[in-house]
């Protein structure tokens, strides 16, 4: 199936329209991120240099905080692991999802755009995932991560607060289009979801709980609740084989 | 700055990509075991659920322009809209319900 060249045609063609909307988002997001970096001290080209290695929008958020705070290199390795650890769960969910024979180029280039949205539109394809997929994807949501960064980073304030303010959410949007419509047929992911949205927001506003950083609580969170859900709910394997739609 | 801003980005970089690299890498066969299969099929869901809230009222000038735009991105998800449509009618209920505010 991998040798037909029709087939990764396909596959690319699907990957980019699906990037699209990913990569428009991340316009939104990298924007923020690049007025931020600047303003914590870092040039337009290192700003952009850090979004097309990285790839990852809490981590590099984190990642300026402690550049700009002088901190030392293993505090950045630590803060990075923790804050980017998910993607190791979702590396994993992936490592089921592609073709076992799947050489480990193609798996190098499929790890490095493991994000949560890239994931997202990855593990919902029906079958098995194609490197051809993902390589459109990937390529084409970093291009938006590189140039929302690019020229968040060069043209600064010129964008008025209210159209910031309601980019903000454009990330989390995605995030809901993700979910709502698997919750909406499964139910054991709509019961795991909202114990997750209880879960964290328990740990955000708690006394105490609400020390923990967030890229732990997320962590914690997704770690604890999913152990409960995978418990309660197991997945048959029938359920498997239909989810993809 | 005291310190090197290209060790900095080096050190964010690999650390990054080695937690993504290494399940994808090493795990070559099928996962038999039913916890861990169903366990990995949970796990999306519930992180971006959490990721989600409480962080998205707070993303906005408004934690009521934001709760607009929260509701907004259920429905159209709910109706199956795509990516990109819930994201634009997130992002245009919070601008509109800011123009009132």
């Amino acid at each position: 199936m991998r040798s037909n060249p029709s087939d990764a045609v396909t596959n690319f063609k699907d990957g980019v329209r699906d990037g699209i909307p990913i990569a428009l988002g991340y316009l939104a997001v990298s924007f923020a991120f690049g007025i931020q970096a600047v303003s914590a001290g870092i040039s337009v080209m290192q700003a952009t240099l850090i979004s097309l290695t990285n790839v990852t929008s809490a981590g590099q958020f984190a990642g300026i905080s402690v550049i700009a705070a002088a901190g030392s290199y293993l505090e950045m390795a630590g803060v990075q692991l923790i804050i980017n650890l998910r993607y190791m769960l979702m590396s994993a969910a992936i490592s089921q999802k592609v073709d076992p024979k799947l050489p480990t180029i193609n798996r190098l280039g499929i790890a490095f755009g493991v994000t949560d949205e890239i994931f997202g539109v990855s593990i919902t394809r029906p079958g098995v995932l194609s490197p051809w997929f993902s390589l459109g994807a990937i390529v084409t949501a970093v291009f938006g991560w590189v140039l929302g960064t690019f020229l968040g980073a060069f043209s600064g304030e010129i964008l008025p607060a209210s159209l910031i303010s309601a980019l903000g959410v454009a990330l989390y949007g995605m995030f809901v289009a993700i979910v709502i419509p698997v919750a909406r047929d499964d139910r054991n992911v709509l019961l795991a979801a909202v114990m997750a949205v209880i879960c964290s927001s328990v740990f955000t506003y708690a006394p105490l709980l609400s020390r923990i950083s967030s890229g732990t609580r997320i962590i914690i969170v997704t770690v604890v609740i999913s152990a409960i859900a995978a418990l309660i709910f197991p997945v048959k394997e029938e359920e498997k084989t239909a989810d993809g739609e | 700055m005291e310190n090197n801003i290209y060790i900095y980005i080096a050190v964010m970089a690999a650390v990054t990509f080695l937690i993504r690299a290494l399940p994808l890498t090493l795990i070559r066969q099928e996962i038999k075991n039913p916890f861990i299969k169903s366990f990995l099929y949970y796990v999306p869901y519930v992180t971006l659920s959490a990721m989600t809230v409480p962080a998205i009222f707070s993303a906005t000038r408004n934690p009521w322009s934001a709760a607009a735009g929260f509701i907004m991105a259920l429905i159209l998800a709910f109706f199956r809209k795509s990516l990109l449509t819930v994201a634009a009618g997130a992002c245009a209920a919070v601008y509109i319900v800011e123009l009132f505010l």
